[in-house]
């Protein structure tokens, strides 16, 4: 105990020196965003600007808005179909399990590792096939079907804690497949719901590889138009760290005000539910 | 702790349900069940392993031009990658990313968990600010650290201060840069900024899962060692940390997927670099594939990740699966 009286305000000092070390990138984005040109030199990265000049904002946000619209097209979408879908499978897959279902569950899994490289090639020449390619309805395709496993897996283990009890009860009251599914998996898994759509949102908000290679200019979310920013000519530091926050807002204010959702999905695509 | 394993346990009427079953065939109710997952389980077929024997085919192909030629080239395309000096350095480069970044992560994650486990005031203030970039995109991750280590500013003004003066992503020294085929085989100096800014956004993983398995472990073991004499370190050192090892080896695997398919944050960070100090094999599959239109080469620049990652991915599939029947 003694030992503790000592380590205790070290252990106070260090949490808040890491602390500081996650937070400066905010604090850099945020000052250098809030500063006109001229006044971003090298120097002078981690002043406080002397005075706050919102016009990086509107250059920033000028730029960006339409792909942030790309963005809130794809998102609102494919969040909800991959959900549903994954509710329905994880449904299936953890309470009417059948000969080999687990078999086949580890082989949807599977598709949540893979490196999208080795599928993009095809999928690009089906994507034209098909007549979506650069489209952001193909785009909400793509992020619907290769979120099939990670959507499935949180569904089937939210399910799993679902006692079969509930079920043979509304078996016997002549409740079928998806009578059951419907009034009582669906009224029960509302958490499920709002962690797998906070988690699918964030992840799909966030996407860069199928987004830069299936869509070009006027159909790009957010991220691709982000980094296009930094690909012109000279770099405006001010507006790219703008344009940065104003790309991260949407899933930060998520994280923000329902986090302990966000996390759960964390440890949910991870960990047994 | 098993990630993918479920905690699916048989309720006494399910081992009864099942066993009725076995009399007669399939239930109405349980066709219907099949046949609502059967859309799913074919477009994984399709999208995922179909498409993954596609790409296996193309990488096998002559299509390196923008018009698809599917004649059979063997292993042409591999050979000349493993020759190529820009692949030799992303194997390089992806082999030192990947151990740097998952040390750091796990080591870095212990320490956190185990200092926000202290029953700390604010502890939900310091999750937070641990957890918050995980919220944020490789992409804005990449770009915001881009700024914080440029070479001529930033942490550097500090760092020259002190005399330590670091090029960052620039410095394209080889630590320590032995003759190895076509490169200097070593530590690429640029890459650790690479691994800074990725650890900065990742470390909350490995914190969350860190603090859940600490929470998991009953007081009376710690108390239990106490008694028998342990000081506080040999408390965490001989009776957590073995404790935790089923978590460190969910975190390895999940982190080894991510580094070894990293594209985003290096894309949007560095860039290939000078000399390729910074290139990954993700970056070179998109350059080579969509910007020169070597299709056949990208897809199998694809096939060789894809492989990185199932030496991982498929045993831990298959024991979580083993380990739940």
């Amino acid at each position: 105990m003694a030992l503790r009286s000592i380590t205790r305000p070290l252990l106070y000092i260090l949490l808040i020196a890491i602390s500081l070390f996650y937070l400066m990138p905010v604090y850099v984005m945020l000052v250098t965003s809030l500063k006109p040109l001229d006044e971003i030199t090298l120097a002078e990265m981690w002043k406080i600007p002397t005075s706050i000049d919102f016009s990086s904002y509107s250059v920033a946000f000028s730029k960006l808005a339409p792909n942030l619209m790309n963005s809130f097209y794809l998102v609102i979408p494919a969040t909800i179909l991959s959900a549903l879908l994954g509710s329905l499978n994880g449904y299936v897959l953890s309470k009417w399990q059948f000969k080999g279902s687990n078999a086949l569950f580890t082989a949807i899994l599977f598709g949540m590792f893979i490196p999208y490289q080795s599928i993009l090639i095809p999928l690009i020449q089906f994507l034209r096939e098909i007549g979506l390619y650069n489209t952001i309805a193909g785009l909400v395709f793509v992020h619907v079907v290769y979120g099939l496993p990670i959507t499935t897996l949180m569904f089937r283990n939210f399910y799993a804690s679902i006692p079969v009890s509930m079920l043979e009860s509304a078996k016997i009251d002549g409740a079928g497949f998806l009578g059951i599914f419907r009034h009582i998996m669906i009224p029960l898994s509302i958490t499920g719901f709002v962690v797998v759509g906070i988690w699918q949102f964030t992840n799909i908000w966030n996407e860069f590889l199928f987004a830069v290679t299936i869509t070009t200019s006027d159909q790009q979310p957010v991220m691709v138009a982000l980094q296009n920013l930094s690909g012109s000519q000279i770099v405006q530091w001010n507006v790219q760290m703008a344009g940065a926050l104003l790309a991260a807002l949407p899933t930060l204010l998520v994280y923000i005000f329902l986090g302990k959702f966000f996390v759960r999905g964390l440890l949910a695509g991870s960990v047994k539910g | 702790m098993d990630p993918v394993r479920s905690s699916v346990k048989e309720t006494p009427s399910e081992i009864k349900m099942k066993t009725s079953k076995k009399k007669r065939v399939l239930t109405k109710d349980h066709m219907l069940a099949i046949g609502f997952l059967t859309p799913s389980l074919i477009l994984i077929a399709v999208f995922v392993y179909g498409f993954i024997g596609w790409t296996g085919y193309v990488s096998v192909s002559n299509w390196n031009s923008l018009v698809p030629d599917f004649s059979f080239a063997g292993f042409e395309n591999y050979v000349y990658l493993f020759q190529d000096f820009r692949f030799q350095a992303d194997l390089r480069n992806t082999l030192f990313f990947t151990i740097m970044f998952i040390l750091a992560v796990i080591v870095v994650g212990i320490l956190l968990a185990i200092m926000l486990d202290q029953k700390i005031r604010q502890e939900s203030l310091f999750r937070n600010i641990f957890f918050f970039p995980m919220a944020l995109s490789f992409v804005v991750t990449g770009v915001v650290w881009q700024w914080l280590l440029n070479p001529s500013t930033g942490v550097n003004l500090f760092l020259s201060k002190i005399g330590l003066d670091s090029k960052w992503y620039t410095d394209t020294t080889i630590i320590p840069g032995v003759e190895w085929g076509k490169i200097e085989f070593g530590i690429p100096v640029a890459l650790i900024a690479v691994v800074i800014a990725a650890v900065w956004q990742m470390t909350g993983f490995s914190v969350a899962m860190y603090l859940a398995g600490l929470r998991g472990i009953p007081e009376e073991v710690r108390e239990a060692a106490r008694m028998d004499g342990a000081s506080e370190f040999q408390v965490y050192w001989k009776v957590i940390l073995p404790l935790l090892r089923p978590i460190t080896v969910s975190v390895v695997i999940i982190m080894a997927h991510i580094s070894l398919k990293i594209f985003d944050l290096i894309y949007a960070m560095t860039g290939p670099g000078a000399n390729y100090v910074t290139d990954v094999p993700g970056v070179y599959m998109y350059e080579t594939t969509f910007r020169g239109n070597y299709y056949a080469n990208g897809a199998a620049i694809a096939i060789i990740m894809l492989l990185s990652v199932a030496i991982f991915i498929v045993p831990y599939l298959i024991s979580s699966r083993k380990g739940e029947s």
